[in-house]
Formats: C-alpha cells, sequence, structure tokens
C-alpha cells in the first residue's frame, strides 16, 4: 500500500469526512499542509486573523449542522483561536480544529513558536489530542469528527507536530468509531416517557422551554408537533431560537432576562415545565429559588451533567431530543381521551392577555431612529428567511426580540460566551456554506470593530455578508446597565474616534451605506441586501436606547424592568 | 461527607491534568488522589477521596463520567469497601523511649523500615481511622516528618 505523508493524511481523512470548505491560516508549522493543499478539492478560505477562521468555522456548523473545519499553526496561530473554542464550547457547536505544532523532539524546549495548546484548552474543548506518531493520525481524526458531531456537540482539537506531518505511513481510515470510555446515551426510558405524557395531559398551565439542544439534535420537527398537538406554549432561549416557528400563536418569545413579558410571566405561573435541550442557565432563570416556584419540571438532556445541575428535576431524561420527543409525540397519540384544545384554553387565553397588555414595544415617534425599527425593517425584508448572526450587546438582544425565527440554524449568535467580534467571521462563514442566501450580521458600532478586518476575507472571497451596525456610539449593553445600576456613570463606554465605516468598507472594497433618518432605513437596507458584495450599513440610531423587559441580574423573572 | 471514587480510565497522556482540572475548574476538592495501573493493559484507576454534598457528588460523578478518557466511576461511599492507606512516620527515639515506640509498632502491626541512633521510620497501612490513632500516640516522642499515599479502596465481594 502507497505511503502517505501526515500532511496528505490528513487532507484524505477531511476527504472520508465529507469536508468541503476549511477556514485557515497558514504558518511554519504547517507549511506541509499548505504544500499539499491545491491538489485537493477543498474550498479554502483565508481569514486576516486566526480568530475570524475559527468563529467562520463555528457559523458554518451553525449554518448547516455540519462540522466547521479550522486550521491554524502553532503558537500564535494557536493562542489566537482560544476564544473562539471557547465560544463554540458553551453553545455546543461541533467544530475540528488542527494546530501545527513544533517537531515532537522541541516539544517541551521551549521552542520557537510553541505552545502548549492542548494544555490551553484542555478545558474549553470536549476533547484534544497531540498526535506523537504518524501511525495514530487517521485514527485520531476519526475520533476528533466522531467525538465533535455525537452527544452534545463540541470543538475537539488535534495538535499535530511538523515531523508527524512530513512522516509517512499507509493510510486507512476507519470505517466507524467506538470508544469503550465514550458512550452516550441517546435512548430514551419508556417508563419516563409516559410519565411526561401523563403529566402534559393533567397539567393546567404547562410550559415548554426549549433550547439549542433541540436545534443540535435537528429536533424541531418533533418539537413543533407536540407542541400544537398537546396545545402547549414555547418559549425558547437565546440559543434555541428558530426551532419553533415565531409566528405561531403558541409562540412566548425569548424567556429570561430579555425575554418577552409574556415568556417570564407563563413561566412563574407555569405547573408544568418541560424543558428540552436547555440548561436553566443564570441568564434564563434569574434568582433561582423563584423560578417558575409551581412547576413540577421534565429535563430532556443529552448530557447527563446539565441535569439536576441548577434545579431540581421530578422527571430527567437523558436522551437524543430528538428521540425523546419522538418518543413523547407517539405516547401522546395514545391519549386520545385528552381534549387538549379544551384544557389549555383558559392558560392560552391568560397567556394572550399577557401579551396584549405587556407586547415588546417600543417609542417610535420621535425624530430618532430607533435600533428596534432597524430589525424590525430587516425581518419585514427577508420575513425570517435570511441567516442573521449578531455581535455581543444590545444589537443582539434586539436581534432575537424583533427578528422573528421560523427555521432553526438561522440565527447564529454568542449565547453562552457572549463573544463581541463573533458575528461577522459566523457571518462569513454561513455564507460559505450558503453562497446564494442573505447573511446578515446585525451589529454593534463596539463589537464590529472586534473583527473588522474580516471585510477583505468577505471581499477577496466573494462571500457578500451585509453588516447593518445599530450605531449608538457606545459600548451600549455596559452603558446600559451604567445608567440603571450605576448611576449613570458612564465610565469608557463611549466609543469616540470611530472609523468612517463608510469609507472604510469602501477602502475594503465593499459597499457602505449611511443611514441617519427613519424613512431612509427601509430603502438603504433594500437597497444594500440587493448588492452582489459585502455591504456595511451605518445605521445611527437612538443613542441612549434600553433593551426592555429587563430583569436585573440575580433578580426573579417577574421584576422585570419595562419600558 | 467524605466520598471515596474509583474511577477507571484510559491510561493516555494528559488524563490526570483531565481529572485534576475537572476538581479546579468547577470549584471541587480533592482530598487524597492515587493513579496506578490495573490488570487490563492501558487502564488505570484514580481513587479520589473528596467532600461534597448529594447535588456536588451527583455532578462532580456525572463530570468525570463525561470526561472522553473515563471509562467508569463508583462511588464506594454507597457500598461495603475495603479501604487502606498508608503512611512513613519518621519519629524520635533515644534511649527508653524506643522500646515504648517498639511497642506500639507491636500493638498497631506496623513495621519498622529504618533505624538509625536517634530515629526510626515506621510503615504503618490501615483506614484513616488507624493512622490518626498511631499519629496521636507517637505526638509525644516528636513525630518529624510523615508521608502519607492516598487511599486505597476496594469493593467487598459480598454486597448486601
Ligand atoms: C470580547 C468581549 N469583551 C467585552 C465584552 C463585554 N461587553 C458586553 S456587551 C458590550 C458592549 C458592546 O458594544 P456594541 O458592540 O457597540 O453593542 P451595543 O450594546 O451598543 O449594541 C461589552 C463591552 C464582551 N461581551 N466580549
Ligand atoms: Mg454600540
Amino acid at each position: 500500500m502507497a505511503q502517505l505523508t501526515g500532511a496528505q493524511i490528513l487532507l484524505e481523512s477531511l476527504l472520508k469526512e465529507e469536508v468541503d470548505t476549511i477556514f485557515g491560516y497558514p504558518g511554519g508549522a504547517i507549511i506541509g499542509i499548505y504544500h499539499e493543499l491545491p491538489n485537493y478539492p477543498f474550498k479554502h478560505i483565508l481569514f486576516r486573523h486566526e480568530q475570524g477562521a475559527i468563529h467562520a468555522a463555528d457559523g458554518y456548523a451553525r449554518a448547516s449542522g455540519a462540522p466547521g473545519v479550522c486550521l491554524v499553526t502553532s503558537g500564535p496561530g494557536a493562542t489566537n483561536i482560544v476564544t473562539g473554542i471557547a465560544t463554540a464550547y458553551m453553545d455546543s457547536i461541533p467544530v475540528v480544529i488542527f494546530t501545527g505544532q513544533v517537531p515532537t523532539p522541541l516539544i517541551g524546549n521551549d521552542a520557537f513558536q510553541e505552545v502548549d495548546i492542548v494544555g490551553i484548552t484542555r478545558s474549553c474543548t470536549k476533547h484534544n489530542y497531540l498526535v506523537k506518531d504518524v501511525r495514530d493520525l487517521a485514527k485520531t481524526i476519526k475520533q476528533a469528527f466522531y467525538l465533535a458531531t455525537s452527544g452534545r456537540p463540541g470543538p475537539v482539537l488535534v495538535d499535530l507536530p511538523k515531523d508527524v506531518l512530513s512522516d509517512s505511513t499507509e493510510f486507512r481510515y476507519p470505517k466507524s468509531m467506538h470508544m469503550r470510555s465514550y458512550n452516550p446515551h441517546t435512548e430514551p426510558h419508556v417508563k419516563q416517557i409516559k410519565k411526561v405524557a401523563e403529566l402534559l395531559s393533567n397539567a393546567k398551565t404547562p410550559v415548554i422551554y426549549s433550547g439549542g439542544g433541540v436545534i443540535s439534535a435537528k429536533a424541531h420537527k418533533e418539537l413543533i408537533e407536540l407542541a400544537r398537538t398537546t396545545q402547549t406554549p414555547v418559549t425558547s432561549t437565546l440559543m434555541g431560537l428558530g426551532a419553533f416557528p415565531g409566528n405561531d400563536p403558541l409562540w412566548l418569545g425569548m424567556l429570561g432576562m430579555h425575554g418577552t413579558y409574556r415568556a417570564n410571566m407563563a413561566i412563574n405561573s407555569a405547573d408544568l415545565i418541560l424543558a428540552v435541550g436547555s440548561r436553566f442557565d443564570d441568564r434564563v432563570t434569574g434568582k433561582l429559588s423563584t423560578f417558575a416556584p409551581k412547576a413540577t419540571f421534565v429535563h430532556i438532556d443529552i448530557d447527563p451533567t446539565s441535569i439536576q445541575k441548577n434545579v431540581n428535576v421530578e422527571v430527567p431524561i437523558v436522551a437524543d431530543c430528538k428521540k425523546a420527543l419522538h418518543a413523547l409525540n407517539e405516547e401522546i397519540g395514545r391519549l386520545t381521551d385528552t381534549p387538549w384544545k379544551e384544557k389549555n384554553q383558559g392558560w392560552l387565553d391568560q397567556i394572550q392577555a399577557w401579551a396584549s397588555t405587556q407586547p415588546l414595544q417600543y417609542d417610535n415617534t420621535g425624530p430618532e431612529i430607533k435600533p428596534q425599527y432597524v430589525v424590525e425593517c430587516i425581518y419585514e425584508l427577508t420575513k425570517g428567511d435570511a441567516i442573521i448572526s449578531t455581535e455581543v450587546g444590545q444589537n443582539q438582544m434586539w436581534a432575537a426580540q424583533y427578528y422573528h425565527y421560523h427555521k432553526p440554524n438561522t440565527f447564529l449568535t454568542s449565547g453562552g460566551l457572549g463573544t463581541m467580534g463573533y458575528g461577522f467571521p459566523a457571518a462569513i462563514g454561513a455564507q460559505a456554506a450558503f453562497p446564494d442566501k442573505l447573511a446578515i450580521d446585525i451589529a454593534g458600532d463596539g463589537s464590529i470593530q472586534m473583527n473588522i478586518q474580516e471585510m477583505a476575507t468577505a471581499v477577496s472571497h466573494n462571500l457578500p455578508v451585509k453588516i447593518v451596525i445599530l450605531n449608538n456610539g457606545y459600548l451600549g449593553m455596559v452603558r446600559q446597565w451604567q445608567e440603571l445600576f450605576f448611576n449613570k456613570n458612564y465610565s469608557w463606554t463611549c466609543m469616540d474616534a470611530q472609523p468612517d465605516f463608510v469609507m472604510l468598507a469602501e477602502a475594503y472594497g465593499a459597499a457602505g451605506y449611511r443611514v441617519t433618518q427613519t424613512e431612509q432605513v427601509l430603502p438603504t437596507l433594500t437597497q444594500a441586501f440587493a448588492i452582489d458584495k459585502p455591504v456595511i450599513v451605518d445605521v445611527r440610531v437612538s443613542r441612549e436606547e434600553n433593551v426592555y423587559p429587563m430583569v436585573p441580574a440575580g433578580a426573579s423573572l417577574t421584576e422585570m424592568l419595562l419600558i | 461527607m467524605r466520598h471515596i471514587l474509583s474511577v477507571t480510565v484510559e491510561n493516555e497522556p494528559g488524563v490526570l491534568s483531565r481529572v485534576a482540572g475537572l476538581f479546579s475548574g468547577r470549584g471541587f476538592n480533592i482530598e487524597t488522589l492515587n493513579v496506578a495501573p490495573t490488570l487490563e493493559e492501558g487502564v488505570s484507576r484514580m481513587t479520589i477521596t473528596t467532600f461534597g454534598d448529594e447535588q456536588i457528588m451527583e455532578q462532580i460523578v456525572k463530570q468525570l463520567r463525561k470526561l472522553i478518557t473515563t471509562i467508569k466511576v463508583v462511588d464506594l461511599t454507597e457500598l461495603k469497601s475495603i479501604q487502606r492507606e498508608m503512611c512513613l512516620v519518621k519519629v524520635n527515639a533515644e534511649g527508653e523511649r524506643r522500646a515504648e515506640i517498639l511497642r506500639i509498632v507491636d500493638i498497631f502491626r506496623c513495621k519498622v523500615v529504618d533505624v538509625s541512633v536517634d530515629e526510626l521510620i515506621l510503615e504503618v497501612t490501615g483506614d484513616a481511622g488507624k493512622i490518626a490513632a498511631l499519629l496521636q500516640l507517637l505526638q509525644r516522642f516528636g513525630v518529624k516528618e510523615i508521608t502519607r499515599a492516598g487511599m486505597l479502596a476496594m469493593k467487598r465481594s459480598m454486597q448486601e
């Protein structure tokens, strides 16, 4: 059998994994891989900073459901992606990362561009490997993809010393993978499922609280079926947006710190909470001791550590969300005597009453452009068909509140880590996965400057991502906290000396627009979305607009600050 | 409450730091830790003693299981088990004290493993209680140094 070098084995393995796109940045330790790359059919996207590459791999994974692949060199190349790895880890996104490493005989010698990236990323990867022998390479890559995409997905890093890449061996790619130390439990327990069906049929005020796990398990159809058959209202976390249609009458909107009034009130009155693929994060629950005080909890999740971590659960179900919801739907199908509609009508009426007394709202009567209005316009123009990514801060929350997501994998946001600078490269990754879709980054003026250099990437690869900056001239979310909880002491949250974003876009060879009047918003966005190149739309919005509702950190969900 | 966890892991580089990092990163404490190979090739056993209420212990056990390199986790506290610790004790043993120390050695069934003019090194194995009792008895002679191994534990063959 022919002998292949480690570099060739890596690329052959990626072919076996049906990888089509590599998000990367070359360097000394991985020249060998880049030397082989032109002989392979991959689309390689060259970033301007490794952080861009890792977020793009993550955005590609979120939008497509397939693992993203990131390739960077040793030392600074590797350390530059740590934020992106942690971002993917917190949100359980399947990314496989290859880092160059100094040759094995030099490891531990403080060699040029050596870092212990396996040590550095141990706590922010699902798993990681240092390959020490080319004969272990193919198997390790197989394991990396298997781990990244199975169970609770997550980033897996493979560190590749230079000599391993140049050494040769026979290439044999394992067909399947079994690891004695890794067996995610995916089948739901039948008795538990029966119990849940019974609880649902007896519940008077049930709520489904869905999370990102429903999207990663591709369980949205099952979720919709369950909600509609049992007439149970659905709320979701930031990460779960898109799994349930945002225009369905059973939709409550997002819950938690910036959740809707009706979602938080419904949680507070619920007698049954069915948590699916969510993890009772502090941004969701507010003060734990008063979270859903009347509820019995059912919790379906693939990760046993998520269950019983923050709340006491009556019915824990460790399983794949899709399988569990499927089994539950079958069980529900047998309960033909339950008059779901009549049973829940009063509850749904109550929710409707909350929705009409306190809808999501903002004052749009003044002369200034309201950021919420801009997001509404984006929705108006795309009807939920675009892939939306966000930066972090107020822009992110308005994007979550005022755009309505109807399909999974259309909302890309750094939920767990809250990484500013995520949205733009993530949109590039999504655009690479779906060249014909509209990919829009709803951005803040602060965050966009964290990875603005990727304009060059978008231009050179013809990835016509649209950036809409809700430009308030502030690190707005921090300013909001300073206003509300720190006596308006706006310490270092006003960003003066902004670049001229229009000129900046043009300097990169992209298109730029500035919007200063409310009437211009819709026409300018229409024009911008029609252009077949990257665009920055700099929208000068009302500077001190706040995100409402807001549950102050550590307060109960019912203690919402409203407009 | 104190718990004894018996954890079998793939014997790979870095496996110890994965376990240690899990404890430190999540604010759990390791009281004692012992790592050694088992009969099965490529498999090591870690015996970890730690403290925590029910909820913390549930998290520790689940988090340990979640590590990709972990094969099995058993909380021996819930089972009948044999527990042994080992301790080497360097104690002052001048003049007539020596005879008295040797009597204690006899009663505790320890071993004298090193002798010099004025000191003895004793080796004692037993459960934590026995070692504590011995150390207390030896205190008045002057214990100069101790070194202790982490706990070893094994499930008893007969469980109720
Ligand atoms: C990398 C990083 N640094 C700091 C923060 C803290 N932070 C959260 S929101 C925010 C302000 C973001 O400002 P901008 O992008 O203008 O968004 P806005 O809130 O104004 O919409 C900051 C600094 C963060 N989330 N990420
Ligand atoms: Mg801002």
